[in-house]
């Protein structure tokens, strides 16, 4: 109030008065309003823009790798290389040295590369996996021998990220990681259609791999996909039954109260922790095998059981008593209310608490890296048994990786994920409207 | 195998009570199907408890056996040699990659592991299916009308569903036990005051004597002073944010703009922690790098101002649905009477309504605060790994977590102060995490309970 009410009686020396006061101090309140609104939008733009900047980044960065550069070659299969003894013989035809003919290909189309340095600059053109490529085409059709095929290869991630402009061609040549005959090879195929970018099939259908080009999630869901197998068929029955007995039987006293403030607290703790739990407890003490799904579920079972509690006791709360009354006053037992009136009600609510806790074990990353499932592992789990890593794990283990091509795999990767967990929500918010009732 | 034993039990339960009741239904006590549960019950508990039994003995009972058919040289080694020989025998057993080439009293001893392993399992078929038949051939031939079959039934039960309600205690158990004892053995070799107070961190243990730049120092407090400025930072990013967004979402905005804000934010703390490590790592710290170098500034590439930055933008969702949640419950009254003395919306949330939400606040805060201590992945990815103890945000610092991780991430042995370390400091951050989330949990009630 200090300006206009200073000023009030200097300008016309009348008396005072009290709505002149309010009147005087009203739009200095009124800014204080406006500006208290400010900071309420400001603060609520600002949350909602740290999350469009982070799908915007991710999406930017990753959407690239949905697509790869492959070159096609003309292979001269020839029966001396492959099958020497033209028996036919599938071990024999699996065997056979299919990278040297690849590199006879590339040195056919480029013959002016002399020298070893020179060759293995053309030979970096096309990734290592073109040799796998010829393989299973081979071994599939071994009728193609003493043909030439047409085949499109995975190219080598540097002439990926140079075709998606990640390199930059204007960069000198010691900067560069390819060199200028490299850059000329490339045009050169360009030029005769040899380039082309495909949908990256690999990155779906393979386990992860050093080279970018060859590397893919698959591995990585399966491994994600027995975990959370393990977690659910453990957690919904243990984690239902805890909840019938705390919200139907159980007697309140002293023990029950422990265990409600124990769940509670649970809930809370970090997942690390749980992570330091599994490896002392599962791996060092019942000795069950490192970096094996079986673990995984393990821990998540004991991270999720706290959420699948709690939401199935608000799910049995929520059934009115009135049911429970009419089953035991038709001479149900207590137990007979509760399996064939009161827990189909709640199903629904529970089935949703569940899968809220599955997406938030299958985004965690902390507890498994705990019990080993960091290593390396290209080949894809054939059990819950088998060593494997999880699709969040294999985001940090790329997001580690230096090469450039790893930056886009990883938002890609990222991407799978996240779709993962919406539609795992999705299906969670759409069961709660089909089966939500209100009594 | 159990199971379908147990399925046939109940069907001959089933048939024995129909064949008792002689046609009248009326007789019998339970209803029939709960004649053959009992019986499956029966058939399948006693067994399934003996089968687990056996398989948690059964190793060390084998072990102990192969031992004692050891000639004697290799019998009186000691026991960490007789642990050796033990592994390496059960790796020949299993096929694997041994330590040593295997001589002749190796296999040998490996063979009598195989053959005691096989006698131990075809042992264990038979008594189970043996117990299982003859416990379900006694109650079978024990229904009798008036047997209380449903209620036996039922509190067997009952008892599986006590047995699934502990776990959540075993679970506490097993962390504090498992924590507890390796930090013990931690202590022992390392004093408590020393990990506690010590101002040099640098846990890797020297394999030779006159190696470099290997002291094996353990004084924690450049990790936890880390946490602290990391914690500091995401609370400064998040509690701002959080809580104007949850005063202008309940008490300003319309319903429309509730609809679709809240649960936009909400998704905020839906999304894995790695991603939030990625955008860190990627994104936000070359950002602050480059502009930091722009204002002449001198930020590290891991420094302790992104890792914050993004973990605040994490835990923004955990603030704001909480406080949410406790201005909801302030009653309409004081309002209105705020409103009847002519206080303006901003002056009646600022002088009214959260003075009396503080202490909700404060406990959403605490939780949230325990979320950024406990929190693994974004610093593990955007955070430093060097203990600099620095008060500097644009240095890189390292965390509990980070250490915990980069101790036990890979090959380890399980007796080094190295490896144990880590859960010395997992029993630290299991410890601060329990007292702020008691403290916060117990404030919320007395709060709650002072408005109902």
């Amino acid at each position: 109030m200090s300006n206009a009410a200073a000023t009030l009686p200097a300008a016309g020396g009348a008396p005072r008065r009290n709505v002149d006061i309010i009147n005087a101090g009203m739009a200095r309140r009124r800014a204080a309003e406006r500006r208290f609104r400010l900071y309420g939008r400001v603060a609520i733009g600002l949350g909602l823009a740290f999350l469009v900047i982070l799908f915007a980044s991710i999406i930017a960065n990753g959407y690239t790798a949905f697509w790869q550069t492959h070159i096609r070659l003309d292979i001269p299969l020839e029966a001396s290389v492959i099958d020497p003894d033209g028996k036919r013989d599938p071990e024999a035809l699996r065997r056979a040295d299919y990278g040297g003919l690849v590199k006879q290909t590339l040195r056919g189309m480029f013959p002016e590369a002399s020298g070893r340095r020179e060759r293995m600059a053309l030979y970096g053109l096309v990734s290592t996996g073109a040799a796998f490529d010829l393989r299973d085409r081979v071994v599939a059709d071994p009728s193609l021998i003493g043909q030439t095929v047409s085949l499109w290869v995975p190219a080598d991630d540097d002439i990926d990220m140079l075709m998606k402009g990640n390199i930059q061609r204007a960069a000198p040549e010691k900067d560069r990681r390819l060199k200028d005959n490299q850059l000329a090879w490339v045009d050169s195929l360009a030029a005769e259609g040899r380039l082309e970018t495909r949908f990256n099939v690999d990155f779906f259908t393979r386990a992860d791999s050093r080279d970018p080009e060859l590397a893919g999630i698959w591995g990585a869901a399966v491994g994600s996909f027995y975990t959370l197998l393990v977690t659910l068929l453990l957690s919904f029955p243990l984690g239902v039954a805890a909840a019938v007995y705390l919200e139907e039987f159980a007697p309140r006293n002293r023990w029950t109260d422990l265990i409600e403030v124990n769940i509670n607290n649970l809930a809370a703790v970090p997942s690390i922790v749980f992570g330091l739990l599994g490896l002392a407890v599962f791996i060092n003490f019942f000795g069950l095998p490192r970096s094996a799904p079986v673990v995984g579920g393990l821990v998540l079972t004991l991270m999720t059981l706290p959420t699948i509690i709690i939401a199935s006791r608000a799910a049995l709360k929520s059934v009115p008593p009135s049911i429970r009354e009419a089953a035991l006053g038709v001479g149900a037992s207590p137990v007979q209310a509760m399996i064939y009136h009161v827990l189909p009600l709640a199903l629904p609510g529970m089935l949703t608490g569940t899968i809220i806790g599955m997406a938030q074990a299958l985004g965690e990353t902390a507890p498994l890296l705990m019990i080993g499932m960091v290593a390396f592992i290209a080949d894809i789990p054939r059990g819950a048994f088998d060593p494997a890593t999880a699709l969040p794990v294999q985001i940090y283990l790329w997001a580690d990786s230096p090469e450039r091509a790893f930056v886009e795999r990883t938002s890609a990767a990222i991407m799978v994920l996240l779709a993962f967990l919406i539609a795992m929500n999705l299906f969670a918010v759409m069961m709660r409207r089909r089966f939500e009732r209100r009594w | 195998m159990l199971l379908v034993m147990s399925s046939i039990a109940y069907f001959m339960g089933r048939r024995r009570a129909f064949s008792v009741a002689q046609g009248k239904l009326r007789t019998l006590h339970s209803l029939p199907a709960y004649y053959g549960l009992y019986v499956a019950v029966w058939c399948g508990l006693p067994a399934l408890l003996l089968l687990g039994l056996w398989v948690s003995f059964e190793d060390s009972i084998i072990t102990h056996l192969v031992v004692a058919g050891l000639p004697d040289e290799l019998r009186t080694l000691g026991p960490d040699r007789l642990t050796l020989v033990v592994n390496d025998i059960k790796n020949l057993v299993r096929g694997s990659i041994v330590s040593s080439k295997p001589d002749a009293t190796m296999l040998a001893a490996a063979e009598h592991y195989r053959s005691l392993q096989s006698i131990s399992h075809a042992a264990m078929f038979v008594v189970a299916i043996a117990v299982a038949m003859v416990a379900a051939a006694m109650t079978l031939t024990r229904i009798r009308p008036h047997q209380r079959a449903r209620n036996a039934v039922e509190r067997t039960l009952l008892w599986l569903l006590i047995a699934c309600s502990t776990i959540a205690i075993l679970t506490t158990v097993g962390i504090v036990l498992s924590v507890l004892f390796e930090s013990i053995r931690f202590f022992r070799a390392v004093p408590v005051t020393e990990f506690l107070f010590g101002l040099d961190w640098s846990p890797q243990i020297a394999l030779r004597a006159d190696q470099v730049g290997s002291s094996g120092a353990f004084g924690a407090v450049p990790i936890f002073a880390g946490t602290l400025m990391i914690t500091v930072i995401a609370m400064l990013v998040a509690v701002p944010i959080g809580l104007m967004s949850a005063i202008y979402l309940s008490e300003y905005a319309g319903s429309r703009l509730r609809a679709l804000a809240k649960p936009a934010l909400e998704v905020l703390a839906g999304i894995p922690t790695v991603v939030y490590g990625f955008f860190a790592a990627l994104i936000v710290a070359p950002f602050l790098r480059d502009n930091g170098a722009l204002m002449g500034l001198n930020i590290a590439s891991e420094s302790a101002l992104a890792a914050g930055l993004v973990m605040g933008i994490m835990i923004i969702p955990f603030v704001s649905s909480l406080s949410d949640d406790v201005m909801n419950a302030v009653p309409q009254a004081l309002r209105d009477g705020a409103y009847g003395m002519g206080a303006t919306q901003a002056e009646t949330i600022r002088k009214v309504i959260f003075p009396a939400a503080l202490p909700g606040i404060v406990g959403a805060i605490l939780l949230a605060v325990s979320r950024a201590i406990g929190e693994t992945m974004i610093v593990v990815m955007a955070a430093g790994l060097a203990a600099n103890l620095t008060a500097n945000p644009f240095q890189a610092v390292t965390t509990v977590t980070v250490q915990i991780v980069t101790l036990l991430i890979g090959d380890q042995e399980f007796d080094s102060p190295k490896t144990l370390a880590a859960f010395a400091l997992g029993l630290v951050l299991f410890l601060a995490t329990l007292v702020l989330n008691v403290i916060a949990l117990y404030i919320v009630r007395r709060y709650r309970e002072q408005y109902e």
